[in-house]
Parts: C-alpha cells; sequence; structure tokens
C-alpha cells in the first residue's frame, strides 16, 4: 500500500505547570505510532523562570530512550534530519504552564452574550475577575475602576447580532476602550472581539492603539438562540500564547520550534475530541477529562461539536486550596478506605498547594491525593453539566450524558500505581451511565496529538489506532430505581473459544467479567426491573465488546452514586469495590 | 540533570533585591543611602479611582455638541465647585466637578477624573544599601545578613528587635504568653493553632510574629492582622526546621530584624523573607539561584512521612524507584540528621542554600 504519510517523525512538547514532556512520533511499517516519551520538571517558574530548561530536560530523557539525537553540543534543536540520522523535521508544542490569566468578559445581555463570553473564557486557563454588561446597575467609572483593579490579561467583548444595532455596544467598547487608556501601555490587555461583525472595524481602530493586542473573530453570539464559539477559540488560543510569550522566558523559542504553531493544550485536547466525535460519527458522544496541575479539563464531543471547559479552580497544584470553597475535607474523605480526619486532609491541601510538584510517598498520602482527584472531577463535572447543550443524548439530565467513549488523563490518574486505582477513581467521579468504553491516556499525548494535527492531519487518527492509548475497561451501568441487592442485570460473555461466562449484577453490586487486550467476545446484557443501559428501561442489548485491561465492569452501585454514612461501612465498601477492580 | 528548588536558611550571606513599581513612577533614595524595610523607597500615580462627567447626558444634547461645552484639559488640576460645562439658555446651571481631582480623559461629551488622594507607595521590605537606581522603577537594595525564607505571608512589612518566645522548635504558641513586656518586638513564636493568639500579639503591638506553623483555618484571620507574619515551614502543625530555628534563636534581641511577609509567588520566586542585619568585615557571597540535584547538598524534605527533616542527599540512583504506595518516581538517598537512610521521591526535596 501506498504511504500517505506526509513528513516522518514529529517530536511533540508539552509543557505543563509540573511535568514537560518531549514525546516521539514515527512511521513504523507504514503507519505513525507514538514511540517514547522524556518527561521532566517544568521550569516556568521561579528560579528558572524560563521553560527552555524543562524543554531541555525532556528532550535529553527522550534521547537516553530512544538512542536519537535531537538536540546539537549548544542544546539547540537540531532542526532537520542530518545524514547521520540526528534531528526532526516537525515539531509541534502545546502549553497549560503559567499563571491563571485574569480575564474581563464584557457583553450586552448577561445571560446571552455575556454567557457567551463566559464560556468562551472558560475554555481556557482563566479565571473571570470582572464582568460588564447592560444589566451592570453600577456607574461608568465604578465600572472603569473595577477593572482597572482586576489587572487583566485579557479582555473578551462579546455582544449584538450581526448587523443588529451597535449603540449599546458601543457604549461598553468606550468603556473598554477608556479605561485601558489609563493602564500603562505595558500593562494594557490582549483584547478579543466577539461580538457583531459590523463594528470590527470601528473595533480594531479604537480598541488595537490601546491594547497589547487585538484579535477579532466572528460573532460567538450570533443570534439570541444560538451560541458559536468554533472560531472564538481559535483565536483565543492565538491569544493565549501571545500573553504566555510575553509572560514566560523562553515560550517564544519553542513556538519557533513549532513553526509558530503553539496552542494551548486545553485548546490541542479539544480538537482531537472534536476530530473523534466526528469520526465516530453521531450517536457516539467522546469525553476527555484531564486532571492537571494547572487545571481540571472537560471537552466532550457530540457529533463534531465541541463543548470545552476548563477549571483553574480544580487544578491539582498550587490552586488546590480553591477546592475548599467548592467542598469539605469531611465530603473528601468519604471516598478514603481508611480512617484519616478531615484536618490531616486540610492540612494535605495546604501543604499540596505550597508545594505543588511533590507527589505523595505514603500510602495514606496516596489515598488522599486520590480522594482529591475524585473531588476535583466529580465537582467539574458538575459545574459542567449544568451548561451542557440541551440536546445531548442523556438518561436522566442530572446524570453524565451518555459517553461511549471516555478518556481520561492527568498524573493522578494515570500514574496511579493499579490500573484498578485508575479505574475506580474514574467511576466515583465521573458515575458514567450506560455502556462506556473507558480510555486511559497514560502518557497525556491527547495534546500533543491535537497540536500535531495542525501540522500533520494523519498522525492523530493512526497513533490513536495504533496502541498509543490503554483501553482500561467497558463498563455497563445502568440505572435502576430497584431495592438494595435486587437482580437488576444478567451478563453473558461469549468468548472466541465458546467459553462463556454468566454474571448477574444486584442493585449496589460491582462485577467484572475479565476479557483481555486483543479478545473478542459476545455480550449479551438483560435487564430486569426496568433497569436501562442506554437503549430504554428493561430492553435487551447484544453486542460484539472487545478485550481490555481490566475487562467489562457491571456497575450496579446507583446514579448518582450515594455512599453510605456509615463511616465503617463506607470504607469496607471502598475497599471492596477497589478489590474487585484488582486492588 | 534535574533541576532543584532552592529555600535559603543562611547565617550570614549577602542578599540583594530589586524593588520596583509596576508603573513609571518616582525613585526617592539616593545611590549608596541605606533604608529601613518600612522605608517607602518609589511612589507612584496609578489610581482606581475615578470620576466620570458625561456633560452630554446632563445637558441632553448630543456629545459631539457638548464637548464644545467642556473647558477643561487633559492634564488640569481642578477643585470641587470648578465648572465644567455650561449650557444653553437664560436659566441652565454651571455643571460643576465634585471631587477634586486631576483630568485624564475628555472626549465625547465626557470628562474622566482621577479622583484618588494618595500615589501608590513602594517600601523597601528589606533594610540595607541601595546599590542601584531603576530608574522611574524602583532600587536593587544590598544587605548582608542572616536570612530566613518562609512558605506563607499576610502580605504586612515591618521591622524590629528579635525576641525569641518560642524556647524550642515545636512549641505552640499561647495567648498568655504575649504581655505588654514584648510590645514593639519581632516575636519568634513557635507553631499558632488559634485566633486569641493572633488577638493578643494586635493587642500588645507586636511588629511581627515568625511561626514555623499555622493552622489552615487561621489564614484569613492572619492576613486582616496589622502586623507581619511569617510562616517558615507549613500550613498545619509543625516544629521549626532545625536550620531556622537555629539562625533565628542565636540572634535573639537582634536589632532592625525585617519582616517582608509578601505572599509566595512560584512565578516570580518573591516569597515571605526574615533578614536579620549584621555585622561584617567582608561581603559574604551572594547565594545561587539555581541548582541541580547533587550528592553532598544539604537537603529538607517537604512531604511526609519526613516532612520538615533536614539531611544529607547521598546518591542519586539512575532509573524510577517504586515507594512504598506503590509509585514509581524518580528518587534520591538522603541521610537524615539523625542518621536514618530513606530513598525519598526527587520532587519532594529542596536544596537548602
Amino acid at each position: 500500500m501506498a504511504s500517505v504519510i506526509e513528513s516522518d517523525s514529529v517530536l511533540a512538547l508539552d509543557i505543563g505547570s509540573a511535568t514537560t514532556r518531549a514525546m516521539l512520533f514515527d512511521v513504523v511499517e507504514g503507519r505513525y505510532r507514538f514511540v517514547a516519551i522524556g518527561q521532566a520538571s517544568s521550569s516556568a517558574h521561579a528560579p528558572f523562570n524560563d521553560v527552555a530548561h524543562g524543554v531541555e530536560g525532556a528532550i535529553q530523557k527522550l534521547q537516553e530512550i530512544t538512542g536519537r539525537i535531537f538536540l546539537d553540543s549548544d542544546r539547540r534543536l537540531i532542526a532537520s534530519v542530518q545524514a547521520d540520522g540526528t534531528g526532526i523535521e516537525s515539531v509541534s508544542a502545546t502549553i497549560s504552564a503559567g499563571a491563571t490569566l485574569k480575564v474581563v468578559v464584557a457583553g450586552l445581555l448577561a445571560d446571552v452574550s455575556l454567557e457567551s463570553a463566559e464560556n468562551l473564557a472558560e475554555s481556557t486557563y482563566a479565571q473571570i475577575v470582572e464582568k460588564i454588561s447592560l444589566n451592570d446597575p453600577r456607574k461608568a467609572e465604578e465600572q472603569i475602576d473595577s477593572i482597572l483593579k482586576a489587572n487583566p490579561d485579557l479582555i473578551i467583548i462579546a455582544g449584538g447580532t450581526d448587523n443588529g444595532a451597535s449603540q449599546s455596544l458601543q457604549k461598553i467598547i468606550e468603556i473598554i476602550g477608556l479605561t485601558t487608556y489609563l493602564m500603562p501601555s505595558e500593562k494594557r490587555p490582549v483584547i478579543i472581539f466577539a461580538g457583531n461583525k459590523e463594528m470590527r472595524n470601528e473595533v480594531r481602530e479604537l480598541l488595537e492603539p490601546l491594547s497589547s493586542g487585538l484579535y477579532t473573530t466572528s460573532n460567538i453570539r450570533p443570534s439570541v438562540e444560538r451560541e458559536d464559539l468554533a472560531h472564538a477559540r481559535k483565536e483565543l488560543a492565538r491569544a493565549v500564547v501571545s500573553i504566555r510569550k510575553k509572560q514566560i522566558p523562553g515560550v517564544d523559542e519553542i513556538d519557533m520550534w513549532s513553526g509558530g504553531h503553539m496552542l494551548p493544550s486545553a485548546f490541542a485536547e479539544g480538537r482531537i475530541i472534536k476530530l473523534l466525535s466526528k469520526l465516530y460519527g453521531a450517536g457516539k458522544a467522546v469525553l476527555s477529562v484531564n486532571l492537571g496541575a494547572s487545571a481540571t479539563t472537560l471537552n466532550a464531543g457530540f457529533s463534531a461539536r465541541l463543548f470545552s471547559k476548563n477549571y483553574p479552580q480544580f487544578g491539582m497544584g498550587a490552586s488546590l486550596t480553591e477546592l475548599l470553597k467548592y467542598t469539605t475535607a469531611e465530603d473528601i474523605a468519604r471516598w478514603l478506605t481508611i480512617d484519616i480526619s478531615p484536618q490531616r486532609i486540610s492540612n494535605y491541601i495546604y501543604t499540596k498547594a505550597l508545594y505543588p510538584n511533590s507527589i505523595p510517598a505514603t500510602k495514606d498520602d496516596l489515598q488522599i491525593e486520590q480522594a482529591l482527584g475524585r473531588e476535583a472531577l466529580r465537582i467539574a463535572l458538575h459545574e459542567a453539566q449544568e451548561k451542557l447543550p440541551t440536546d445531548v443524548p442523556v438518561l436522566n439530565k442530572d446524570l453524565l450524558p451518555l459517553f461511549e467513549i471516555i478518556l481520561a488523563g492527568g498524573s493522578i490518574i494515570s500514574n496511579a500505581p493499579t490500573l484498578g486505582q485508575s479505574l475506580l477513581i474514574l467511576l466515583d467521579a465521573l458515575q458514567p451511565v450506560g455502556i462506556s468504553t473507558l480510555i486511559l491516556d497514560q502518557n497525556n499525548l491527547l495534546p500533543a496529538l491535537g497540536a500535531a494535527a495542525e501540522l500533520n492531519s494523519i498522525l492523530p487518527v493512526q497513533a490513536l489506532e495504533t496502541g498509543a492509548f490503554l483501553n482500561l475497561a467497558t463498563v455497563i451501568a445502568p440505572i435502576c430505581s430497584a431495592r438494595y441487592g435486587t437482580n437488576i442485570l444478567k451478563a453473558s460473555l461469549r468468548r472466541a473459544d465458546g467459553s462463556v461466562t454468566v454474571v448477574e449484577l444486584k442493585q449496589g453490586g460491582l462485577e467484572v467479567l475479565p476479557l483481555k487486550i486483543g479478545e473478542v467476545a459476545d455480550l449479551n446484557l438483560q435487564p430486569f426491573h426496568r433497569a436501562n443501559i442506554g437503549h430504554g428501561a428493561g430492553r435487551k442489548v447484544s453486542m460484539k465488546v472487545g478485550g481490555s485491561a481490566i475487562g467489562i465492569v457491571l456497575d450496579g452501585r446507583g446514579r448518582p452514586l450515594v455512599l453510605t454514612s456509615d463511616d465503617i461501612r463506607r470504607r469496607e465498601l471502598n475497599k471492596k469495590w477497589l478489590w474487585t477492580l484488582g486492588g | 540533570m534535574m533541576l532543584a528548588p532552592v529555600t535559603y536558611n543562611l547565617a550570614l550571606t549577602t542578599i540583594l533585591r530589586k524593588r520596583v513599581l509596576p508603573v513609571d513612577g518616582e525613585v526617592i533614595p539616593k545611590l549608596n543611602q541605606r533604608v529601613a524595610a518600612t522605608d517607602v523607597i518609589a511612589e507612584a500615580s496609578y489610581s482606581h479611582s475615578h470620576h466620570l462627567i458625561d456633560v452630554a447626558r446632563i445637558l441632553g444634547i448630543k456629545p459631539n455638541v457638548a464637548e464644545k461645552l467642556v473647558s477643561l484639559h487633559v492634564g488640569e488640576e481642578v477643585s470641587a465647585g470648578t465648572v465644567v460645562a455650561t449650557g444653553f439658555g437664560l436659566f441652565s446651571k454651571p455643571i460643576k466637578v465634585e471631587h477634586s481631582g486631576r483630568v485624564v480623559a475628555t472626549g465625547g461629551g465626557q470628562v474622566l477624573l482621577d479622583i484618588s488622594q494618595k500615589d501608590f507607595q513602594l517600601k523597601a521590605g528589606i533594610s540595607g544599601e541601595i546599590i542601584e537606581i531603576i530608574p522611574k522603577r524602583g532600587v536593587v537594595i544590598q544587605e548582608v545578613g542572616g536570612l530566613i525564607q518562609g512558605v506563607w505571608g499576610n502580605g504586612k512589612i515591618a521591622r524590629g528587635r528579635l525576641h525569641v518566645l518560642a524556647q524550642k522548635p515545636n512549641e505552640i504558641l499561647a495567648a498568655s504568653q504575649l504581655d505588654i513586656s514584648l510590645r514593639s518586638l519581632v516575636l519568634l513564636a513557635g507553631s499558632c493553632q488559634d485566633t486569641d493568639s493572633l488577638k493578643a500579639a494586635a493587642d500588645i503591638t507586636a511588629r511581627g510574629l515568625i511561626l514555623s506553623s499555622i493552622h489552615p483555618m487561621l489564614l484569613d484571620f492572619a492576613r486582616k492582622m496589622p502586623y507581619p507574619i511569617i510562616v517558615t515551614d507549613i500550613i498545619g502543625q509543625q516544629a521549626m526546621n532545625a536550620s531556622a530555628y537555629k539562625i533565628l534563636s542565636t540572634n535573639n534581641q537582634r536589632e532592625n530584624v525585617s519582616l517582608n511577609a509578601g505572599a509566595y509567588n512560584r512565578y516570580t520566586g518573591a516569597r515571605p523573607e526574615i533578614v536579620i542585619p549584621l555585622p561584617h568585615a567582608d561581603i559574604p557571597p551572594v547565594p545561587r539561584d539555581v541548582d541541580l540535584f547533587a550528592p553532598g547538598q544539604a537537603v529538607r524534605l517537604c512531604r511526609a512521612p519526613h516532612a520538615g527533616a533536614k539531611g544529607t542527599l547521598v546518591n542519586l540512583p539512575s532509573g524510577l524507584k517504586t515507594l512504598p504506595n506503590g509509585l514509581r518516581v524518580m528518587a534520591a538517598e538522603v541521610k537524615l540528621d539523625n542518621g536514618e537512610r530513606i530513598t525519598v521521591p526527587l520532587v519532594n526535596l529542596e536544596v537548602l542554600g
């Protein structure tokens, strides 16, 4: 078969707030594969204050692992493949390092254009520090002073339907213009205008000289009913990288290595999820979750429509203390198998926030860290669910929509000592419903693949098909109101060798049908008591199922999962569930 | 090669600190002048307080018409009562300025006044000699003495005589220890676990508290205290690390100890710091900012089960090591000061400068 490969090896760099990764993708037997990863501590923060140290460290590790040379003796990138085999043709780069961006959003109506501006801001590493709209009862000078105090990195302006009235929007733009005029030139923010397209020239004329960069994009709220963030996300990605280039030494050089195509990691991950949801087609929704040090990122793809949320307040690093504004140490303790006091959990959170790169060194600390991960992910998902489009496939609007594929990354999940721990964190936090395939992004490749797609459209598709990710489990989670202990599902698995395994799932139970990676079997699911596995109450399902690291997991613990208030019984159950999944 | 974070607990060193305004302003001290930590070294007009007078709206006329009526100009200082514009007609009242201030913008029939009363002031943060003036922005200050870096600060700055209240590194501060004889002193005070102690320190007008640790629930309250608070080790409860305690306790009753309790910012590298000016014959070397992990370094452990313990890095084994909890990590072998030899994740270590 003729190769359709566009270029050969790709070096993908991902600069996180805790870890910098260098990943090599290369062509093996005519297809792109993930070859290896080198990792080093990130160096965006003091005293290093230059991302180059972390990038060099990660590339050096990759060189040790692969035996290939990408850096010359002066530690500069060898930018094309030399006769001796050293060097690299293509580099992609993503970044999530950097302090959370302070963003001001401005729009006309709070529940229309301002809401869309907020949604756009929440798709990147941002904290909304001020909102301006026509609903705002404050005087103009109070709004000006509030924005000045907030000292934003970025201002997003939305509002006005295309070709609609412009006078009200003009007032908002004047306030923004007056505010940025009052700022010292070196402190002026980047501005994104995503409102009425008729206003673009006027905005450019007024705000370009008063900003440190003006990006105009299509209207994110072209009509009252419709929101369209797709184009604005791309401009936001460019704006974020431009801000990082000014804030963090070394980013500029790495961006040059990538031919000026560096992307924020969350944006790149979203691009891959959108691509996957397009590939899988209608009816197969895809979700990715990343429990990172700088933020928890969620990307959901519904028939090539992307829903993207980024929550710096649920990052597992320096911002970890923010989690206590949304939950309590007592609620975090519910996920433990051992008795640990809320005070100790609280102390753990503050210590981790002070030393965000540190890791748990004891069994107890690992349990606390994993409990924090569960709680952060659970709350992030709950926040996101409230803003999901109303037409996504759901069994119950209070539960997770039906996702056929769920990809998960972030070191707490992907570096857990056992796959059972990784899976139970995901089951507890996400509480998937119906039938889902859970896939582990063990090397945090999704952002890299999203960025590589910019250079090479075939690479991500082939890399995904050739084992770059670990198929963790196929999860079947019925919704049923039967009493605890009642049989709610019978699963029958017929393997290729003719052997049959039958398991009955009780309400409240958790069962595993092992099926190794590479095996394919016929799975028949017979629900009882009107249990619903995504195809209607009580409806049987027969399907072919592929093997995975843990196998087929039947989760009958209930949706939502309600943990008993009996501390001893709850710890025993947590222990039992972990044991069921392999410990 | 692994970059190492460094925390400084140094008995005698040269400290260089750059102090700059957020915007252009006026630098006050002269080159080679000595300053105290609480001295204002630069000022700037960095206002967040404005007043907008919309002449067009008040008079109910078009902005381009209103613009012609405005009699003020950018940069003009105005006092309350100054006339901004007068409308048309026999009975039109003049529009007057309500607040004194400076005109910062005019246009479209509007006038924007900066009505802030005071300028932004930047304090020195440490005592020392001005060795460089950064025009319009700030200074570089050099001091020779002891330096202890903390992990948390409440944002205040002060200086005073150091008094050792905690007789051991693991003492817990009690409000009853704080009597009027300790007023106006910087107190080395152990671990703080209750609000009463913080209140009592405010009541006796303590110049500052140096704590080993603080209960997490006290942080918001601690931020409101009028004096600086610096935590050296942890949010929670833990004894002070031995090196910091030794440096502080051996400088009991030393004058002009400065506490700059600025928040820890991992991106800028700013940390809360205690500086003890000391007499010296020669200028000791400035410590290195960045280090690589290497055998022989003095290190401190930041996480359980040996959080706060000090030791010496003895080996950096290649490859990954498996911890008792199953995590596989890059690790170091450390000999603790008590003689115990342990394997620690490299990311849980900081080099003591």
